[in-house]
Protein backbone atom coordinates (compact mmCIF):
# COMPACT_ATOMS: atom_id res chain seq x y z
CA UNK A 1 0.00 0.00 0.00
CA UNK A 2 1.30 3.40 -0.89
CA UNK A 3 2.80 5.47 1.95
CA UNK A 4 0.62 8.49 3.30
CA UNK A 5 2.46 11.55 3.95
CA UNK A 6 0.74 14.35 6.28
CA UNK A 7 1.89 17.92 6.38
CA UNK A 8 1.10 19.88 9.43
CA UNK A 9 1.33 24.16 8.34
CA UNK A 10 -0.25 24.99 4.99
CA UNK A 11 2.49 28.30 3.88
CA UNK A 12 4.94 28.16 1.91
CA UNK A 13 7.39 25.63 3.21
CA UNK A 14 4.00 23.07 3.09
CA UNK A 15 3.01 24.02 -0.31
CA UNK A 16 6.86 23.66 -1.57
CA UNK A 17 6.58 20.14 -0.04
CA UNK A 18 3.65 18.83 -1.73
CA UNK A 19 5.43 20.03 -5.21
CA UNK A 20 8.72 18.61 -4.27
CA UNK A 21 7.25 15.44 -3.26
CA UNK A 22 5.40 14.96 -6.59
CA UNK A 23 8.68 16.21 -8.84
CA UNK A 24 10.55 13.72 -6.73
CA UNK A 25 7.79 10.96 -7.88
CA UNK A 26 5.92 10.52 -4.31
CA UNK A 27 2.54 9.58 -5.83
CA UNK A 28 0.69 8.11 -2.46
CA UNK A 29 -2.00 10.59 -0.75
CA UNK A 30 -0.56 13.62 0.82
CA UNK A 31 -2.81 15.24 3.34
CA UNK A 32 -2.14 19.20 4.19
CA UNK A 33 -3.32 20.52 7.76
CA UNK A 34 -3.62 24.60 7.89
CA UNK A 35 -5.04 26.81 10.44
CA UNK A 36 -5.85 29.27 8.36
CA UNK A 37 -8.56 29.78 6.41
CA UNK A 38 -6.50 30.37 3.27
CA UNK A 39 -4.28 27.50 1.09
CA UNK A 40 -0.70 28.49 1.37
CA UNK A 41 -0.24 32.04 -0.37
CA UNK A 42 3.04 34.32 -0.57
CA UNK A 43 3.07 36.27 2.92
CA UNK A 44 6.31 38.55 1.24
CA UNK A 45 3.74 40.98 -0.13
CA UNK A 46 1.42 41.07 3.06
CA UNK A 47 3.61 44.16 4.54
CA UNK A 48 4.49 45.51 1.04
CA UNK A 49 2.53 45.54 -2.44
CA UNK A 50 -0.64 43.95 -0.92
CA UNK A 51 -0.92 46.64 2.17
CA UNK A 52 -0.71 49.21 -0.41
CA UNK A 53 -3.64 48.15 -2.60
CA UNK A 54 -1.79 47.57 -5.78
CA UNK A 55 -1.40 43.67 -5.21
CA UNK A 56 -5.07 41.94 -5.16
CA UNK A 57 -5.91 39.23 -3.07
CA UNK A 58 -6.03 36.41 -5.89
CA UNK A 59 -2.58 36.73 -6.72
CA UNK A 60 -1.20 35.61 -3.52
CA UNK A 61 -1.85 32.14 -3.64
CA UNK A 62 1.00 30.16 -4.70
CA UNK A 63 -1.08 27.43 -6.74
CA UNK A 64 -3.63 27.43 -8.81
CA UNK A 65 -6.58 26.59 -6.84
CA UNK A 66 -7.24 23.07 -8.14
CA UNK A 67 -3.46 22.23 -8.07
CA UNK A 68 -4.53 20.88 -4.46
CA UNK A 69 -7.12 18.11 -5.88
CA UNK A 70 -5.60 17.49 -9.07
CA UNK A 71 -2.29 16.43 -7.47
CA UNK A 72 -4.11 13.94 -4.77
CA UNK A 73 -3.20 16.87 -2.14
CA UNK A 74 -5.93 16.50 0.53
CA UNK A 75 -6.39 20.33 2.10
CA UNK A 76 -8.10 20.50 5.51
CA UNK A 77 -7.91 23.88 6.66
CA UNK A 78 -9.28 26.10 9.25
CA UNK A 79 -7.83 23.37 11.58
CA UNK A 80 -5.17 23.08 13.45
CA UNK A 81 -3.11 19.94 14.89
CA UNK A 82 -3.89 19.22 18.56
CA UNK A 83 -1.00 16.06 19.06
CA UNK A 84 1.51 13.74 17.18
CA UNK A 85 1.01 10.60 18.55
CA UNK A 86 4.46 8.70 17.55
CA UNK A 87 3.70 5.78 18.61
CA UNK A 88 0.42 5.54 16.77
CA UNK A 89 1.69 7.60 13.76
CA UNK A 90 -0.97 9.76 13.73
CA UNK A 91 -2.25 12.98 14.19
CA UNK A 92 -4.65 14.11 16.23
CA UNK A 93 -6.74 17.67 14.90
CA UNK A 94 -8.51 20.48 16.96
CA UNK A 95 -11.79 18.51 15.88
CA UNK A 96 -11.02 15.28 17.42
CA UNK A 97 -10.48 13.57 13.85
CA UNK A 98 -7.01 11.26 13.59
CA UNK A 99 -4.63 11.18 10.39
CA UNK A 100 -2.65 8.37 10.40
CA UNK A 101 1.08 8.62 8.38
CA UNK A 102 3.91 6.84 7.39
CA UNK A 103 5.95 10.15 7.33
CA UNK A 104 5.01 13.51 8.56
CA UNK A 105 6.13 16.95 7.76
CA UNK A 106 6.12 19.87 10.73
CA UNK A 107 5.62 23.16 8.33
CA UNK A 108 4.16 25.07 11.01
CA UNK A 109 5.90 28.10 10.86
CA UNK A 110 6.32 30.86 13.09
CA UNK A 111 3.61 33.38 15.30
CA UNK A 112 4.47 37.21 16.11
CA UNK A 113 5.84 37.88 19.11
CA UNK A 114 3.06 39.90 21.31
CA UNK A 115 3.07 43.30 22.78
CA UNK A 116 3.51 42.36 26.74
CA UNK A 117 2.09 45.77 28.35
CA UNK A 118 -0.44 47.71 29.52
CA UNK A 119 -2.93 48.53 26.80
CA UNK A 120 -1.48 46.22 24.55
CA UNK A 121 -5.31 44.10 23.97
CA UNK A 122 -7.04 47.22 22.98
CA UNK A 123 -8.41 47.62 19.79
CA UNK A 124 -6.48 49.42 17.04
CA UNK A 125 -3.33 47.55 18.12
CA UNK A 126 -2.05 45.45 14.99
CA UNK A 127 0.27 42.22 14.13
CA UNK A 128 1.24 41.94 10.49
CA UNK A 129 1.44 37.62 9.56
CA UNK A 130 -1.76 36.77 8.28
CA UNK A 131 -3.92 37.73 5.14
CA UNK A 132 -6.55 38.12 7.82
CA UNK A 133 -4.01 40.56 9.99
CA UNK A 134 -3.38 43.08 6.92
CA UNK A 135 -7.15 42.86 6.36
CA UNK A 136 -7.89 44.10 10.05
CA UNK A 137 -5.34 46.43 9.76
CA UNK A 138 -6.57 48.06 6.52
CA UNK A 139 -9.63 49.07 8.31
CA UNK A 140 -7.34 51.97 10.04
CA UNK A 141 -5.47 52.17 7.75
CA UNK A 142 -6.64 55.75 5.89
CA UNK A 143 -4.67 58.87 5.43
CA UNK A 144 -4.32 61.46 7.82
CA UNK A 145 -4.50 58.90 10.80
CA UNK A 146 -1.71 58.61 13.05
CA UNK A 147 0.07 55.30 13.14
CA UNK A 148 2.68 54.20 16.21
CA UNK A 149 4.77 51.31 14.36
CA UNK A 150 6.23 49.29 17.05
CA UNK A 151 9.98 47.83 16.39
CA UNK A 152 12.15 49.32 13.55
CA UNK A 153 12.54 45.82 11.90
CA UNK A 154 11.28 44.62 8.12
CA UNK A 155 8.05 44.33 8.64
CA UNK A 156 7.94 47.69 10.83
CA UNK A 157 9.47 49.62 8.20
CA UNK A 158 7.45 48.34 5.18
CA UNK A 159 4.53 49.02 7.00
CA UNK A 160 5.91 52.53 7.74
CA UNK A 161 6.85 53.27 3.54
CA UNK A 162 3.50 52.21 2.52
CA UNK A 163 1.87 54.49 5.27
CA UNK A 164 3.66 57.04 4.56
CA UNK A 165 3.19 56.69 0.81
CA UNK A 166 -0.75 55.83 1.98
CA UNK A 167 -0.73 59.75 3.90
CA UNK A 168 -0.34 58.26 7.38
CA UNK A 169 1.40 60.08 9.84
CA UNK A 170 3.85 57.04 10.29
CA UNK A 171 6.18 57.21 13.72
CA UNK A 172 8.38 54.33 14.24
CA UNK A 173 9.29 53.27 18.19
CA UNK A 174 12.48 50.94 18.49
CA UNK A 175 14.32 49.61 21.44
CA UNK A 176 17.76 49.52 19.75
CA UNK A 177 19.91 52.49 18.78
CA UNK A 178 19.77 51.42 14.87
CA UNK A 179 16.81 50.45 12.79
CA UNK A 180 16.93 46.32 11.54
CA UNK A 181 19.83 46.08 13.78
CA UNK A 182 19.19 42.31 14.01
CA UNK A 183 19.49 42.13 9.82
CA UNK A 184 21.78 44.42 8.51
CA UNK A 185 24.80 46.69 9.22
CA UNK A 186 25.00 49.93 10.48
CA UNK A 187 26.11 51.66 7.35
CA UNK A 188 22.20 50.12 5.58
CA UNK A 189 20.41 51.43 9.15
CA UNK A 190 21.55 54.51 8.85
CA UNK A 191 21.25 54.53 5.10
CA UNK A 192 17.79 53.39 5.77
CA UNK A 193 16.56 55.94 8.46
CA UNK A 194 17.61 59.02 6.33
CA UNK A 195 15.37 57.48 3.46
CA UNK A 196 12.62 57.12 6.14
CA UNK A 197 12.99 60.75 7.59
CA UNK A 198 12.81 61.77 3.77
CA UNK A 199 9.51 60.51 3.40
CA UNK A 200 8.09 62.45 6.69
CA UNK A 201 8.39 58.80 8.77
CA UNK A 202 9.69 59.93 12.58
CA UNK A 203 11.73 57.89 13.96
CA UNK A 204 12.43 57.35 17.66
CA UNK A 205 15.35 55.22 18.31
CA UNK A 206 16.58 53.69 21.34
CA UNK A 207 12.80 54.12 22.53
CA UNK A 208 11.20 51.53 24.13
CA UNK A 209 7.47 51.43 24.48
CA UNK A 210 5.93 51.02 27.84
CA UNK A 211 2.36 51.07 27.65
CA UNK A 212 -0.78 51.55 25.25
CA UNK A 213 -3.10 54.86 25.67
CA UNK A 214 -6.61 54.63 25.98
CA UNK A 215 -9.96 52.95 27.07
CA UNK A 216 -11.96 51.21 24.67
CA UNK A 217 -9.61 51.76 21.77
CA UNK A 218 -5.87 53.25 21.15
CA UNK A 219 -5.50 56.93 21.90
CA UNK A 220 -1.69 56.90 22.23
CA UNK A 221 1.38 55.58 23.09
CA UNK A 222 4.28 55.87 26.09
CA UNK A 223 7.42 55.05 24.86
CA UNK A 224 10.69 56.35 26.48
CA UNK A 225 8.78 57.69 29.11
CA UNK A 226 7.15 60.19 26.89
CA UNK A 227 3.15 60.06 25.89
CA UNK A 228 2.72 60.45 22.19
CA UNK A 229 -0.97 60.31 20.11
CA UNK A 230 -1.60 57.58 18.26
CA UNK A 231 -4.95 56.44 16.42
CA UNK A 232 -3.61 52.90 16.07
CA UNK A 233 -0.61 50.55 16.85
CA UNK A 234 1.67 48.34 14.28
CA UNK A 235 3.61 45.89 16.62
CA UNK A 236 6.59 44.48 14.20
CA UNK A 237 8.80 42.99 17.35
CA UNK A 238 9.68 39.37 15.82
CA UNK A 239 8.53 36.02 15.28
CA UNK A 240 8.27 33.11 17.44
CA UNK A 241 8.64 29.58 16.20
CA UNK A 242 5.40 27.29 16.50
CA UNK A 243 7.07 24.35 18.11
CA UNK A 244 4.40 23.14 20.56
CA UNK A 245 3.29 20.11 18.80
CA UNK A 246 6.78 18.80 18.63
CA UNK A 247 7.97 19.55 22.17
CA UNK A 248 4.50 18.42 23.53
CA UNK A 249 5.44 14.88 21.27
CA UNK A 250 9.07 15.17 22.74
CA UNK A 251 10.77 15.72 19.75
CA UNK A 252 13.96 18.08 20.31
CA UNK A 253 13.23 21.37 20.43
CA UNK A 254 15.58 24.87 21.06
CA UNK A 255 13.46 27.62 19.89
CA UNK A 256 12.95 25.50 16.98
CA UNK A 257 12.35 22.20 16.19
CA UNK A 258 15.82 20.66 15.96
CA UNK A 259 16.34 19.10 12.12
CA UNK A 260 19.22 17.95 10.46
CA UNK A 261 20.51 18.83 7.47
CA UNK A 262 18.10 16.33 5.36
CA UNK A 263 15.24 17.97 7.39
CA UNK A 264 14.87 15.00 9.54
CA UNK A 265 13.97 15.51 13.40
CA UNK A 266 15.05 12.84 16.04
CA UNK A 267 11.91 10.66 15.00
CA UNK A 268 12.66 8.91 11.44
CA UNK A 269 9.16 9.11 10.84
CA UNK A 270 8.96 12.87 11.50
CA UNK A 271 10.65 15.83 9.38
CA UNK A 272 10.10 19.66 9.79
CA UNK A 273 10.91 22.74 7.40
CA UNK A 274 10.83 26.57 7.40
CA UNK A 275 10.68 28.99 10.03
CA UNK A 276 9.99 26.49 13.16
CA UNK A 277 13.15 24.76 12.75
CA UNK A 278 16.67 24.94 13.72
CA UNK A 279 19.35 23.57 11.90
CA UNK A 280 22.98 23.22 11.34
CA UNK A 281 23.61 26.21 8.98
CA UNK A 282 26.14 25.94 6.19
CA UNK A 283 28.64 27.60 8.40
CA UNK A 284 28.34 24.34 10.65
CA UNK A 285 26.48 25.99 13.96
CA UNK A 286 22.66 25.99 14.60
CA UNK A 287 21.00 28.80 13.55
CA UNK A 288 16.98 29.57 12.48
CA UNK A 289 16.00 31.18 10.10
CA UNK A 290 13.24 33.47 9.09
CA UNK A 291 12.49 33.78 5.79
CA UNK A 292 11.29 32.24 1.93
CA UNK A 293 14.45 30.92 1.46
CA UNK A 294 14.63 28.38 4.43
CA UNK A 295 11.12 27.59 4.00
CA UNK A 296 11.16 26.39 0.04
CA UNK A 297 15.36 25.10 0.25
CA UNK A 298 14.35 23.37 3.76
CA UNK A 299 11.14 21.59 2.43
CA UNK A 300 12.53 20.42 -0.82
CA UNK A 301 15.33 18.51 1.28
CA UNK A 302 12.78 17.11 3.22
CA UNK A 303 11.05 15.98 0.49
CA UNK A 304 14.43 14.38 -1.02
CA UNK A 305 15.00 12.48 2.23
CA UNK A 306 11.14 11.51 2.55
CA UNK A 307 11.22 9.79 -1.20
CA UNK A 308 14.94 8.31 -0.15
CA UNK A 309 16.83 10.68 -2.06
CA UNK A 310 18.73 12.94 0.69
CA UNK A 311 21.01 15.59 -0.23
CA UNK A 312 22.64 18.11 2.12
CA UNK A 313 21.27 21.07 2.67
CA UNK A 314 23.85 24.18 2.01
CA UNK A 315 22.17 26.60 0.19
CA UNK A 316 23.01 30.54 0.72
CA UNK A 317 20.13 32.22 2.85
CA UNK A 318 18.85 35.16 0.75
CA UNK A 319 16.53 37.52 1.89
CA UNK A 320 14.65 40.82 0.50
CA UNK A 321 12.77 44.07 1.52
CA UNK A 322 11.02 46.77 -0.23
CA UNK A 323 10.75 50.14 1.15
CA UNK A 324 10.02 52.71 -1.19
CA UNK A 325 11.60 52.41 -4.70
CA UNK A 326 14.49 50.71 -2.78
CA UNK A 327 14.80 46.97 -3.17
CA UNK A 328 17.61 45.74 -0.51
CA UNK A 329 18.70 42.12 -1.49
CA UNK A 330 20.92 40.57 1.17
CA UNK A 331 23.11 36.69 0.79
CA UNK A 332 24.67 35.39 3.66
CA UNK A 333 24.55 35.66 7.16
CA UNK A 334 26.60 38.49 8.56
CA UNK A 335 28.62 38.42 11.98
CA UNK A 336 29.71 41.76 13.86
CA UNK A 337 33.06 41.32 13.73
CA UNK A 338 33.10 41.15 9.97
CA UNK A 339 35.54 43.68 8.06
CA UNK A 340 33.13 45.06 5.62
CA UNK A 341 34.01 46.87 2.35
CA UNK A 342 31.34 49.41 0.59
CA UNK A 343 30.75 49.36 -2.96
CA UNK A 344 29.19 52.23 -4.70
CA UNK A 345 27.97 55.64 -3.08
CA UNK A 346 24.76 55.36 -0.61
CA UNK A 347 23.79 58.81 -2.44
CA UNK A 348 23.13 57.57 -5.26
CA UNK A 349 20.96 55.11 -3.58
CA UNK A 350 22.82 52.23 -5.60
CA UNK A 351 25.19 50.75 -3.42
CA UNK A 352 26.15 47.49 -1.44
CA UNK A 353 27.96 46.12 1.67
CA UNK A 354 30.30 43.19 1.44
CA UNK A 355 31.18 40.98 4.67
CA UNK A 356 34.91 39.69 4.85
CA UNK A 357 35.60 37.20 6.91
CA UNK A 358 39.04 35.58 6.94
CA UNK A 359 39.36 37.70 3.26
CA UNK A 360 36.29 35.54 1.61
CA UNK A 361 32.94 36.99 1.06
CA UNK A 362 30.42 35.86 4.15
CA UNK A 363 27.55 38.09 3.07
CA UNK A 364 26.46 40.82 0.93
CA UNK A 365 23.87 44.18 1.17
CA UNK A 366 22.68 45.32 -1.93
CA UNK A 367 20.98 48.13 -2.43
CA UNK A 368 19.30 48.26 -6.17
CA UNK A 369 22.40 46.69 -7.08
CA UNK A 370 21.25 43.21 -8.51
CA UNK A 371 24.71 42.51 -9.94
CA UNK A 372 26.26 43.05 -6.37
CA UNK A 373 23.69 40.87 -4.96
CA UNK A 374 23.53 38.19 -7.59
CA UNK A 375 27.68 37.70 -7.75
CA UNK A 376 27.77 38.20 -4.54
CA UNK A 377 25.12 35.27 -3.64
CA UNK A 378 27.86 33.16 -5.67
CA UNK A 379 30.85 34.64 -4.06
CA UNK A 380 29.25 33.79 -1.18
CA UNK A 381 28.37 30.35 -2.23
CA UNK A 382 32.52 29.46 -2.92
CA UNK A 383 33.24 31.87 0.32
CA UNK A 384 35.86 33.33 -2.13
CA UNK A 385 38.69 35.37 -1.10
CA UNK A 386 39.08 38.93 -2.72
CA UNK A 387 40.76 41.46 -1.68
CA UNK A 388 38.64 44.76 -0.27
CA UNK A 389 40.23 46.87 -2.69
CA UNK A 390 38.64 44.84 -5.93
CA UNK A 391 35.36 44.76 -4.48
CA UNK A 392 34.92 48.45 -3.38
CA UNK A 393 36.69 49.49 -6.90
CA UNK A 394 33.17 50.23 -9.16
CA UNK A 395 35.43 50.61 -12.24
CA UNK A 396 35.50 46.87 -12.24
CA UNK A 397 32.52 45.11 -12.96
CA UNK A 398 30.79 42.36 -10.46
CA UNK A 399 31.50 40.04 -13.18
CA UNK A 400 34.64 39.92 -13.06
CA UNK A 401 35.13 38.75 -9.91
CA UNK A 402 33.13 35.71 -9.96
CA UNK B 1 -12.23 30.28 -0.83
CA UNK B 2 -12.51 32.92 -2.39
CA UNK B 3 -12.48 32.77 -6.32
CA UNK B 4 -8.91 32.50 -7.63
CA UNK B 5 -9.15 34.27 -11.17
CA UNK B 6 -10.52 37.62 -11.34
CA UNK B 7 -13.31 39.04 -14.02
CA UNK B 8 -10.37 40.41 -15.72
CA UNK B 9 -10.58 39.80 -19.29
CA UNK B 10 -8.10 36.73 -20.20
CA UNK B 11 -5.59 36.16 -23.24
CA UNK B 12 -3.95 32.78 -24.31
CA UNK B 13 -0.11 32.19 -23.63
CA UNK B 14 1.40 29.09 -24.70
CA UNK B 15 4.30 27.70 -22.84
CA UNK B 16 6.37 25.42 -24.25
CA UNK B 17 9.00 23.06 -22.15
CA UNK B 18 12.57 21.89 -23.41
CA UNK B 19 11.13 18.39 -24.17
CA UNK B 20 8.68 20.38 -26.96
CA UNK B 21 5.32 20.21 -24.36
CA UNK B 22 3.27 23.00 -25.14
CA UNK B 23 0.63 24.21 -22.64
CA UNK B 24 -2.17 26.96 -23.91
CA UNK B 25 -3.33 28.90 -21.13
CA UNK B 26 -5.15 31.73 -20.29
CA UNK B 27 -4.14 34.55 -18.18
CA UNK B 28 -6.35 37.57 -16.55
CA UNK B 29 -4.77 41.51 -17.58
CA UNK B 30 -2.57 42.42 -15.46
CA UNK B 31 -1.14 38.96 -14.25
CA UNK B 32 2.46 38.71 -14.58
CA UNK B 33 3.24 36.11 -17.21
CA UNK B 34 5.17 34.25 -14.20
CA UNK B 35 2.35 34.18 -12.51
CA UNK B 36 -0.18 32.48 -15.30
CA UNK B 37 2.71 29.77 -15.68
CA UNK B 38 3.14 28.90 -11.62
CA UNK B 39 -1.04 29.32 -11.18
CA UNK B 40 -1.55 26.69 -14.39
CA UNK B 41 0.90 24.09 -13.02
CA UNK B 42 3.56 24.72 -15.90
CA UNK B 43 6.85 22.88 -15.16
CA UNK B 44 10.16 25.20 -15.84
CA UNK B 45 9.19 28.35 -13.70
CA UNK B 46 10.17 28.01 -10.06
CA UNK B 47 9.55 31.86 -9.53
CA UNK B 48 11.13 31.56 -5.76
CA UNK B 49 10.55 34.82 -4.51
CA UNK B 50 6.85 34.71 -6.32
CA UNK B 51 7.55 37.87 -8.01
CA UNK B 52 9.60 40.48 -6.52
CA UNK B 53 12.59 40.51 -9.04
CA UNK B 54 14.88 39.03 -6.43
CA UNK B 55 15.57 35.60 -7.44
CA UNK B 56 15.95 35.17 -11.64
CA UNK B 57 14.23 31.71 -11.55
CA UNK B 58 11.51 32.93 -13.77
CA UNK B 59 13.39 33.00 -16.81
CA UNK B 60 11.93 32.84 -20.45
CA UNK B 61 12.91 32.85 -24.15
CA UNK B 62 10.26 35.08 -25.82
CA UNK B 63 9.27 33.52 -29.59
CA UNK B 64 9.93 35.38 -32.59
CA UNK B 65 7.48 37.92 -33.49
CA UNK B 66 6.88 38.81 -29.76
CA UNK B 67 9.79 40.71 -28.47
CA UNK B 68 8.96 44.00 -30.30
CA UNK B 69 5.20 43.87 -28.11
CA UNK B 70 7.35 43.74 -25.14
CA UNK B 71 8.21 46.94 -22.71
CA UNK B 72 11.86 47.55 -22.32
CA UNK B 73 13.93 45.46 -19.35
CA UNK B 74 14.30 47.72 -16.39
CA UNK B 75 17.34 47.62 -15.03
CA UNK B 76 16.72 45.69 -12.49
CA UNK B 77 15.38 43.01 -15.06
CA UNK B 78 18.18 43.54 -17.41
CA UNK B 79 20.89 42.94 -14.16
CA UNK B 80 19.17 40.00 -13.05
CA UNK B 81 18.99 38.51 -16.25
CA UNK B 82 22.79 38.88 -16.48
CA UNK B 83 23.07 35.63 -14.01
CA UNK B 84 20.27 33.20 -14.89
CA UNK B 85 21.43 30.24 -16.28
CA UNK B 86 21.53 29.87 -20.43
CA UNK B 87 20.60 33.63 -21.41
CA UNK B 88 20.03 34.27 -24.84
CA UNK B 89 19.34 37.61 -26.53
CA UNK B 90 15.22 36.72 -26.16
CA UNK B 91 15.37 36.21 -22.80
CA UNK B 92 13.16 37.75 -20.33
CA UNK B 93 11.70 37.62 -16.88
CA UNK B 94 8.38 36.52 -16.98
CA UNK B 95 7.63 37.99 -13.38
CA UNK B 96 7.93 41.55 -15.47
CA UNK B 97 5.97 40.76 -17.55
CA UNK B 98 2.03 41.76 -17.52
CA UNK B 99 0.03 40.08 -19.81
CA UNK B 100 -2.48 42.52 -21.87
CA UNK B 101 -4.20 42.80 -24.98
CA UNK B 102 -1.78 42.72 -27.60
CA UNK B 103 -0.02 39.90 -25.95
CA UNK B 104 -2.95 37.77 -26.98
CA UNK B 105 -1.11 34.10 -28.51
CA UNK B 106 2.14 34.61 -26.94
CA UNK B 107 4.76 32.04 -26.96
CA UNK B 108 7.22 31.24 -24.40
CA UNK B 109 9.85 28.99 -24.68
CA UNK B 110 10.91 27.61 -20.99
CA UNK B 111 14.52 27.13 -20.33
CA UNK B 112 16.26 23.54 -19.45
CA UNK B 113 16.79 24.92 -15.66
CA UNK B 114 16.30 28.43 -13.49
CA UNK B 115 19.10 27.46 -11.20
CA UNK B 116 22.70 28.62 -12.74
Amino acid sequence: MAEKIVIIGAGQAGAQAVQSLRAEGFDGPITMVGDETFPPYQRPPLSKAYLLGSFERPRLFLKADNYYAETGCELILNTSAKAIHRAERQVELADGRKLAYDKLLLATGARVRKLRCPGADLPGVHYLKTIADVDGLQKDFIAGKRIAIVGGGYIGLEVAAVGAKRGLDVTVFEAMDRLMARAVSPDLSAFYAAEHEKAGVKLKLRTGVEAIEGTDKVTGIVAGGKSYPADLVLVGIGVIPCQELAEAAGLGCTDGIVVDQNARTGDPHIWAAGDCTRHVGREGHEIRLECVQNAIDQAKHAAYSMVGKPKTYSEVPWFWSDQYDLKLQIAGLARPTDTLVRRGDPAARKFAVFHLRDGAVAAVEAVNAAPEYMIGKKLVAESKKIAAETLADTSIPMKQMA
Amino acid sequence: MPPLFMSQPKHKVTYVEQNGTAHTVEVAEGWSLMEGAVKHLIPGIDADCGGACACATCQVYVAPGWEDKLPPKSDMEETMLDFAPDVRPNSRLSCQLRMSANLDGIVLNLPKTQHA
